[in-house]
């Protein structure tokens, strides 16, 4: 497998690794994939009062591409609003990072890592 | 200062020793002749030089020079071994017992007698990956013809009992074939004792050139083929072909050395996987694939558990190494022979294959520990399996939402 | 063997001294299996893709229709034996001339059902026109002809021959082993299905050739496991040769041209001095190879007299190396309705890029002193 520079960047230097506290003010975590499938990705958010975005953490076990996919949307999503996040798309993603077609899954990954992460923000405040 | 990537794929291919590559040189230079040339003395020395690389095959592995057919390599001896007998035995049955965790180049040839129209059964191994001699003697039928056991397992190093596997095949008359690729120079052969009739050897994985490689057939009781490549009846008209003096010599010099050389190399490897060994048993939640008693002496299969097999491999580019087969590498599939052992797909997909060799050093070895102690801590950091584990959630137990 | 005068590069040429450098390489430092995923690996695939790019621009075809075999006889092997395995079996049509490695197994499919139609060809070695159309009539699975011939160095008008089959809608194969790096030969230009090569006629290593091979054809691999060459060819690729098939197709290539010319020259010499000399030159006249001569002296046994040359320090061939352990004559000359005391002398000199003037006028000195002694012998024992 060849991986692209922003591949192996993210990969070798991961963005915002690592775990929040889930009892900590205005976290929410989401977690998707099985370890069956090769990826399984850990995104969390912390969001301020304002309801923007102010941190994220992320934790992979996947190959390169879907660690980097992960470290790239913690970049992405902080300083947006939860709908501006889930506005981002698996195609933004695997263009940034050129993922060759047999790694377009670690994108649409990442994308449902923050459908949950903000799914799981809303349900423990009670939003629709 | 070791020199990176450290090469620990031995079992891959070999690099081919400096001695043998100095008897192939003058065969490459002005020793030119074709051996089937019988009109002149270039021809001549060539068949002599082949003659004498056949002697030092068969002295290896206690056969006779005339019971040895020159071929491409092991993947072509098994499939004239197999095809060939199968084809040859074909009035008395059309059943093949084989392993499933043998070689590619014999499960895909059995594969192939399958779509002729013949019956196969794919034996399954025991979780350390040795075969049992009464589940192998149970799945014989009346019309079993031929059974391929390999000897040692390229992937896990397991040393098959195939002196016992042979006693059964003798006694119901059936053919019996063993891929001995990975076995020489690791382990000691000798066919007079052996009751095998048919075993494929290669010479790049005993540090020998690529290209080259030979099937014993044996001659009493009598082991009877037909031939899966026809035109000039080189090798007593089972296997034609151009003989390349200059491979088939290196091949010779390098079974010369192996057997030379095996008795002080073997423990010096052993003791380098030993260290191998002890480093990685430092790294938690690790096992080892495969028995080690009935082992080689240069193999290490470990499973790293919660890391992933692709991000693993990208993480020590330094160490050169294989996850599964060579031939299936490319693939994303997790190694058959490992869930043939019983693995989950994670555990075979973040298993290493470590072979080490004839210029394997204590400090290659160290280094790797250390690289390996690093990058599997990185991954385990950002792994969110890892976390769960720590925090005493065994992620077996999670239900996973996968799409 | 410094001293010997080699004449039989139909059999085996020597190894490019340039292509020897180029392999050595792959046997120390860079000995890594195609197939590995890391570094070592990487350079050895890398490698071998570039030799196929090579051989492909050197034989006109593209990489994707290189298929490595450890060398001409597989891969003629793995056309025949492959595309029959792939389809009912029908009937297939080869020339009478072919190499073993065709013939063959060409007859060994008449065991899996198959007939074989044998093209017969004229007396001076060229397909016989009725035997062709008749074999085409016959809507056979495949047909196979040669390029040139191993033994007499006849060369076929495989352009013309591949358009008839083609508008037939029968699928050609060529061997073109003897053909390949000595003729202008083009693969896509000939118009042809499949063609066989070898490294070693051409100054690389043997134990490499390739089967040129239209992607639409699927055969049966001969050897299976392992998934390499498109799955049609498995086993660990032979790296260090198939660089030195690469680079010894670009050289050959490069060269052809001029070789042929200085190669026809020192034939046509030769040939001029042999019929002096009272030799019969089979297929004088026709389109040959530019390094081959194939002839005989009426009555005078061509072992024998290969036998006395090897030991005046001259190599030659009687036929083909791959069945001179065969008794008999050859079955080239006698498709080609040689007369059998004639057969029975038949000795092949075939030329190469060292060889020079010189070396052809000892040679005709050595024949000429050699065939006297032996007719003098025969005289004697008479």
């Amino acid at each position: 497998m060849t991986y692209s520079n922003e591949v192996l960047d993210h990969y070798e230097n991961p963005r915002n690794a690592g775990s929040f506290s889930q009892d900590e003010e205005g976290v929410a975590t989401g977690m998707v994939g099985a370890p069956a499938c090769g990826d399984v990705m850990k995104l969390q958010i912390k969001v301020g009062k304002d309801g923007v975005i102010e941190d994220a953490r992320f934790k992979t076990y996947g190959c390169g591409s879907a660690i980097a996919s992960s470290s790239l949307v913690t970049e992405w999503v902080k300083g947006k609003t939860l709908d501006e996040a889930l506005a981002i798309k698996n195609a933004q993603i695997a263009e940034e990072l050129a993922l060759p077609p047999v790694k377009i899954h670690c994108s649409v990954l990442a994308e449902d890592a923050i459908r949950a992460a903000v799914a799981d923000y809303r349900k423990k405040h009670g939003e629709q | 200062m070791v020199k990176l990537p450290i090469y620990l794929d031995y079992s891959a291919t070999t690099p081919v020793d400096p001695r043998v590559t100095q008897a192939m040189i003058p065969w490459l230079t002005e020793r030119f002749g074709n051996p089937a040339s019988r009109s002149h003395a270039f021809g001549w020395e060539a068949e002599a030089a082949v003659e004498e690389a056949r002697e030092n095959v068969a002295a290896l592995v206690g056969a006779e020079p005339r019971e040895i057919i020159w071929t491409s390599g092991a993947t072509e001896s098994d499939n004239l071994a197999i095809k060939g007998a199968a084809h040859f035995y074909r009035e008395k049955g059309r059943h093949i017992v084989t392993v499933k965790t043998e070689h590619k180049a014999v499960l895909d040839t059995v594969r192939e007698l399958e779509r002729e129209g013949y019956a196969a059964t794919y034996l399954d191994v025991r979780e350390n990956g040795l075969i049992d001699p009464d589940a192998f003697r149970a799945a014989l039928r009346p019309d079993t013809s031929v059974a391929s056991v390999m000897l040692v397992n390229n992937e896990i190093g397991v040393i098959q009992p195939i002196g016992e596997i042979g006693a059964i095949c003798r006694e119901k008359g059936i053919v019996f074939h063993v891929d001995a690729a990975q076995a020489t120079g690791k382990v000691a052969i000798d066919l007079k004792n052996l009751p095998v009739d048919l075993m494929s050897f290669s010479a790049h994985k005993t540090y020998g050139p690529k290209g080259v490689g030979a099937l014993y057939v044996r001659r009493k009781p009598r082991a009877r083929l037909e031939a899966q490549m026809h035109g000039g009846g080189h090798e007593r008209g089972l296997r034609s072909g151009t003989l390349p003096t200059h491979q088939i010599v290196g091949m010779g010099e390098a079974f010369r050395l192996a057997r030379e050389d095996m008795a002080d190399e073997l423990p010096r490897i052993r003791a380098l996987r030993d260290r191998l060994l002890a480093g990685i048993s430092g790294i938690e939640a690790t096992c080892i694939n495969g028995d080690m008693e009935h082992r080689v002496a240069h193999n290490l299969n470990v499973s790293f558990a919660y890391v992933e097999g692709e991000s693993l491999m990208m993480s020590i580019k330094d160490i050169a190494v294989s996850s599964g087969s060579a031939c299936t590498s490319a693939s994303l599939e997790p190694s058959y022979v490992l869930r043939a052992l019983g693995r989950e797909d994670e555990l075979a997909h973040s298993s290493i294959r470590f072979t080490l060799g004839r210029f394997t050093t204590a400090e290659e070895i160290d280094y790797a520990v250390e690289l390996l102690k690093t990058r599997i801590g990185k991954l385990r950091d950002i792994s969110p399996l890892w976390e769960m584990v720590q925090a005493g959630i065994d992620p077996g137990t999670v239900q996973w939402s996968a799409r | 063997m410094a001293d010997v005068i080699y004449l039989d590069w139909n059999a085996s040429a020597p190894l490019d001294p340039t292509v020897r450098e180029a392999m050595l390489p792959w046997f120390g430092e860079r000995f890594g299996n195609a197939s590995s995923a890391h570094e070592y690996g990487r350079r050895a695939r890398t490698a071998m893709e570039t030799a196929r790019e090579q051989v492909a621009a050197a034989a006109g075809a593209l990489p994707g229709e290189v298929i490595f075999t450890s060398g001409g006889s597989e891969a003629n092997n793995l056309f025949i034996k492959g595309v029959a395995a792939s389809c009912k079996p029908g009937l297939i049509a080869v020339s009478a001339v072919e190499h073993p490695s065709v013939l063959e197994p060409a007859h060994q499919l008449g065991r899996q059902g198959w007939r074989l139609f044998e093209i017969g060809v004229t007396s001076v070695g060229a397909i016989d026109g009725t035997a062709w159309r008749e074999a085409l009539a016959r809507r056979p699975a495949f047909v196979s002809v040669m390029t040139a011939n191993n033994e007499t160095g006849v060369v076929q008008n495989i352009a013309a021959l591949a358009g008839e089959a083609r508008a037939a809608g029968v699928y050609f194969h060529s061997d073109a082993v003897q053909a390949f790096g000595r003729l202008v030969w083009d693969f896509h230009a000939l118009g042809l299905t499949a063609a066989t090569l070898s490294a070693h006629k051409i100054g690389g290593p043997v134990g490499a050739g390739a089967l040129l091979l239209d992607k639409r054809v699927e055969p049966v691999s001969l050897i299976a496991g392992g998934g390499q060459e498109r799955g049609l060819r498995a086993g660990t690729e032979n790296v260090a040769a198939l660089v030195g098939f690469g680079l010894a197709a670009e050289r050959a290539a490069a060269r052809r041209a001029a070789e042929a010319q200085r190669l026809a020259v020192l034939r046509d010499e030769c040939e001029a001095r042999l019929v002096a000399a009272g030799a019969t030159v089979f297929a004088r006249g026709v389109e040959r190879l530019p390094n081959t001569i194939y002839f005989a002296f009426a009555g005078i046994d061509g072992g024998a007299l290969v036998d006395w040359l090897d030991r005046a320090g001259f190599a030659c061939g009687s036929g083909s190396a791959c069945s001179s352990a065969w008794p008999g004559t050859s079955h080239v000359l006698r498709a080609m309705g040689a007369e059998h005391g004639l057969a029975r002398g038949a000795l092949r000199v075939s030329m190469g890029r060292e060889t020079r003037a010189g070396e052809i006028e000892a040679f005709i000195a050595a024949l000429v002193r050699s065939v006297s002694e032996l007719k003098n012998f025969a005289a004697v024992s008479a």
